[in-house]
Order: structure tokens, then C-alpha cells, then sequence
């Protein structure tokens, strides 16, 4: 596992016990990524804050390195669909939380098995 | 033509009021409100505020009947994004987006934007051709600056002397349209022969520049 972040500081937050490699530079720049290691990737995840850095990003991976498994998180649900059918998996987080508080809303229960938040917690970071 | 230029950083700025005074119907999107505001107070109604990567506003902008659209603000990622989003919406036939990084020119092709513009490519390719040096002299560049017409004096030790043309291994998009011999201009064939003096011209793509100095260089 390597993550690619353009600012050092934003490694701080995986705490000391992730063994990963950290590489300090822009996701949406081939050097970097080959840097990375992606030539040898089976997944390609990109979640930056930006929905075009992502969408960027995931298209190199895919289109230039042939990585077999790129997703993309993207908070426009118009955008994450289009590029869903271009063949990229897309993460909408928006309609993902407004769905799950529509069914709160509405049933009372948002039909999650287990939120994850645990996993953090154990994760003790 | 109807024109949407995306980004109204000095580039949109001047694009569209060169455009607008040529008698093209311009629009030029801005995301900043107070980026928008500067500009609508000079521009007035040509200007207009929003996100041009969203397809809602796209819609409202009139990308659908858009001859052009041209992607200039100062990130590379919302350009591509700009483009492929008004291709897929709205099929608007003519895309063109500023790269920033070089590197992306070719990408960005690959990822269906019909043209793509990098000030940084031109600009280099312009020094280039101030500092080329070595024996390549560049006389002329072509198609703003990717194809470029160069002289290549042959000398007594270039690998090249009295061999014919069709042995040379040229690299791909170079051709060597004429030999200056004795201060007369050669239509050369396969066949012709270099020797000693001669002024080789040639039209290049700038990618292969390097390639084809090196075919004549000096070992």
C-alpha cells in the first residue's frame, strides 16, 4: 500500500503504526504515480477532496497504467454517474449518507449491519 | 460561432474579448464570485457565475448549442473535466483545453479533448529554437510550433557522409524535403548521396527533434 499526498503534514494523521509507503507529490502527475509504484497496482483508489482530481487521476490509472481496479470517490452524484458508465467505479459518498438518513428518516432504521467506526477505534491510530 | 470559454483568469479574460470583438457570441464562465464580479463589471453580461464542470449549469449556459468550448482556467484536472462533461452531455462537436503541465497534452488527447494548448510547450519550443545549437539550425517552426523546419550541415564526419537517403533510419513524422549543394537547392531522391558541405533540410515534429540530430551527428 503506498499513499500519494501533495502535503507531508497529511501523513501525520496515519499515525505510527502504518507500515505503507508515503510519497509526497500530485496524484494526477504520471511521474509521481510511477514513483508510486502503479505500474505494479492492482487497485487504484483516488479520494482527494476534488471531484476532478479524482476523476483525473482514476482516468490515468485506467487509461495510461492499466490498473485492473480503479475507483474514484466523487461527491457530484451527476459525475460520479456519467463516469460510471466510462467504466470507472465511483464512489458518490453524497447519495451514499443521503440515502442511508432517508431510510432513517423514514423506516427508522438504515439498514447498515455495522457502521465501521469500530475498525478505527481498534486500529488505535 | 457560439463560444464557452471556462475560467476567467487574464487568459478567458483576453480569449473572450479578442473573440467577442471578432463578432463572436462569447460566454465566459467564472467560479469565483468575486472573480465574477470584476469581470462583470467590465464584461456585463458575457460573463456569467458557476462551475462549468456541472452538468445543471452546463444545461443553463447553453452548452448544447455551444460550437466550442474552451477549458483555460489554471488546473489542469477541471479542464479535462469541463470537456469530457460537455462532450457526454451536450456532444458539443469542438473541445480545447490550456494544459498546464506539458506532460498532459498528449493525455488529455487520449482522453477524447479534440485540441489542447500548453504555453509552457510553446514557450519552450520557442527557446529551443534560440539555444538549439549543434549542428541542427532551426529555421522555421510550423502548426504553432510542433512541426519545425530545420537545416542540418553535414560535416566530414557525420555517419551519414556518401550514404544515400533511403539507408538513413529517420525517426517517425521527419522528412527530408530538400539538400542545399554548392549554394543550389537539391530535390533529393532515395538514392541522392550526402557529402561534405551539404545543408540538409528537413520538417521534423519538435518531439522527434533530437532523433534526428542525432542520425546526422558527429560519432
Amino acid at each position: 500500500m503506498t499513499i500519494v499526498d501533495m502535503q507531508s503534514e497529511a501523513f501525520r494523521r496515519l499515525g505510527t503504526k502504518f507500515k505503507g509507503n508515503r510519497i509526497v507529490g500530485n496524484g494526477t502527475d504520471e511521474d509521481v504515480l510511477r514513483r508510486a509504484g502503479i505500474e505494479k497496482a492492482d487497485l487504484f483508489f483516488a479520494a482527494t477532496q476534488g471531484d476532478n482530481r479524482n476523476i483525473m487521476g482514476a482516468q490515468i490509472a485506467k487509461h495510461v497504467f492499466d490498473v485492473p481496479q480503479v475507483i474514484a470517490r466523487i461527491y457530484d452524484p451527476i459525475r460520479a454517474d456519467r463516469y460510471r458508465q466510462l467504466g470507472i467505479t465511483t464512489l458518490c459518498t453524497t447519495t451514499i449518507a443521503a440515502g442511508l438518513l432517508r431510510d432513517l428518516a423514514t423506516t427508522g432504521d438504515w439498514g447498515l449491519s455495522r457502521d465501521y467506526s469500530q475498525d478505527y477505534l481498534d486500529m488505535n491510530v | 460561432m457560439y463560444i464557452i470559454i471556462v475560467g476567467g483568469g487574464n487568459v478567458g479574460y483576453y480569449l473572450s474579448k479578442t473573440l467577442a470583438s471578432a463578432g463572436h457570441e462569447v460566454l465566459l464562465l467564472e467560479k469565483d464570485r468575486s472573480r465574477y464580479r470584476n469581470l462583470s463589471e467590465e464584461l456585463g453580461e458575457m460573463v456569467m457565475q458557476g462551475d462549468g464542470c456541472q452538468a445543471d449549469l452546463q444545461q443553463e449556459a447553453g452548452f448544447g448549442r455551444a460550437d466550442v468550448v474552451v477549458a483555460v482556467s489554471g488546473s489542469d484536472d477541471d479542464n479535462l473535466v469541463v470537456c469530457q462533461m460537455a462532450k457526454m452531455e451536450f456532444n458539443v462537436p469542438r473541445t480545447i483545453t490550456r494544459v498546464n503541465s506539458p506532460n498532459n497534452e498528449s493525455l488529455f488527447r487520449k482522453l477524447g479533448i479534440d485540441a489542447t494548448v500548453s504555453a509552457t510547450k510553446i514557450i519552450y519550443n520557442l527557446i529551443e529554437q534560440e539555444v538549439g545549437g549543434g549542428e541542427v539550425i532551426p529555421l522555421a517552426a510550423l502548426n504553432r510550433g510542433n512541426i519545425e523546419i530545420i537545416d542540418v550541415e553535414i560535416s566530414t564526419k557525420s555517419p551519414v557522409l556518401h550514404h544515400e537517403i533511403k539507408s538513413l533510419s529517420l525517426p517517425p513524422d521527419a522528412l527530408i524535403i530538400s539538400i542545399i549543394r554548392d549554394e543550389h537547392a537539391i530535390l533529393p531522391t532515395a538514392e541522392t548521396r550526402f557529402e561534405a558541405g551539404d545543408s540538409v533540410i528537413a520538417l521534423v515534429n519538435a518531439e522527434h527533434e533530437h532523433a534526428l540530430r542525432d542520425v546526422f551527428a558527429e560519432g
